[in-house]
């Protein structure tokens, strides 16, 4: 189940537009256990210098996935959702977001390969997220794709 | 009334030990962050992938990570953050984030940053860049 390469770099993934909101921020903190008032609380945020809620580090990744149908593009390559692992992921912050921000993700496929003769296949995504036409944050996955019946 | 902590190269940060991962977290994890991959929340799923079990998002960890940082530094001074998920982490895993300063140079801090499990196995290596007075 070899990724066409031609076609990933080709597609082309819609950009975004979502509205943080305090509500999911605050689901979002409880999950991960965040103690900092700061991340669920208006009044704490505020005292702190925050116009409103923050946009937590990683929250970033989330937003990309605001679509009906976030794993579409790779059902289009023809990747089973089970076999994928998340290899990295990285992140450049330019400003904070805050709840209540309009903001507009772009992802984009700029490269695909394989390694250990097909066993392995990488995407690697590239997402700037921008407020106003402002880059508020960049982010860069590498999603890797286990084939274990391919013997290398 | 925060304090500034001493940002100088071997600085540890104060880990953040995790409670064990619970299934409950996986779940409002999913729906938290938008990643409703079943992979991470339906036993059947998992076990029609030849998998025992269930295993935790990749960034859950990179999120508790982020923990430590802001808890370390206000947001805003982080100017970049990036990890290299190694190990997968099992449900019930119990993960402890911590972090080192590895350098201090024109007004930015690198500090290097580990998520490791009970057992001993580093399940996610990465860096961040922090802005210093």
């Amino acid at each position: 189940m070899a990724i066409d390469v031609d076609k990933a770099k080709a597609l082309r993934l819609a950009p975004v537009t979502v509205t943080v909101e305090r509500g999911r921020l605050r689901f979002f903190a409880k999950a991960i256990g965040e103690s900092d008032a700061v991340y669920s609380d208006v009044t704490a945020a505020q005292r702190a210098g925050h116009p409103d809620l923050p946009v937590p580090p990683t929250f970033f990744f989330s937003l990309e996935l605001e679509r009906p149908d976030p794993f579409g593009y790779l059902d289009k390559l023809g990747i089973d959702l089970r076999r994928v692992l998340h290899g990295e992921q990285s992140f450049t912050y330019h400003s904070l977001a805050y709840a209540g921000d309009t903001l507009i993700v772009r992802p984009r496929i700029v490269d695909a390969f394989s390694k250990k003769g097909g066993a392995m296949e990488f995407l690697i995504k590239q997402t700037d997220i921008t407020r106003d036409g402002e880059l508020v944050a960049e982010a860069t996955s590498t999603i890797i794709v286990r084939n274990p019946e391919v013997k290398a | 009334m925060t304090t500034t902590p001493a940002i100088e190269v071997g600085a540890e940060l104060p880990p953040l030990r995790l409670e064990p991962i619970s299934r409950t977290t996986l779940a409002l994890f999913a729906g938290a962050s938008g990643d409703h991959n079943p992979i991470h929340i339906d036993l059947d799923v998992a076990k029609s992938a030849g998998l025992h079990d269930v295993f935790a998002h990749g960034m859950l960890s990179m999120a508790y990570l982020g923990r430590l940082l802001t808890g370390w530094v206000p947001q805003r001074a982080i100017r970049s953050y990036r990890v290299r998920f190694a190990a997968i982490t099992p449900v019930h895993g119990a993960p402890t984030c911590t972090g080192h300063v590895v350098s201090v140079e024109d007004g930015l801090a690198t500090i290097e940053l580990a998520v490791t499990l009970a057992d001993g196995t580093t399940t996610l290596t990465g860096d961040a860049v922090v802005e210093i007075d």
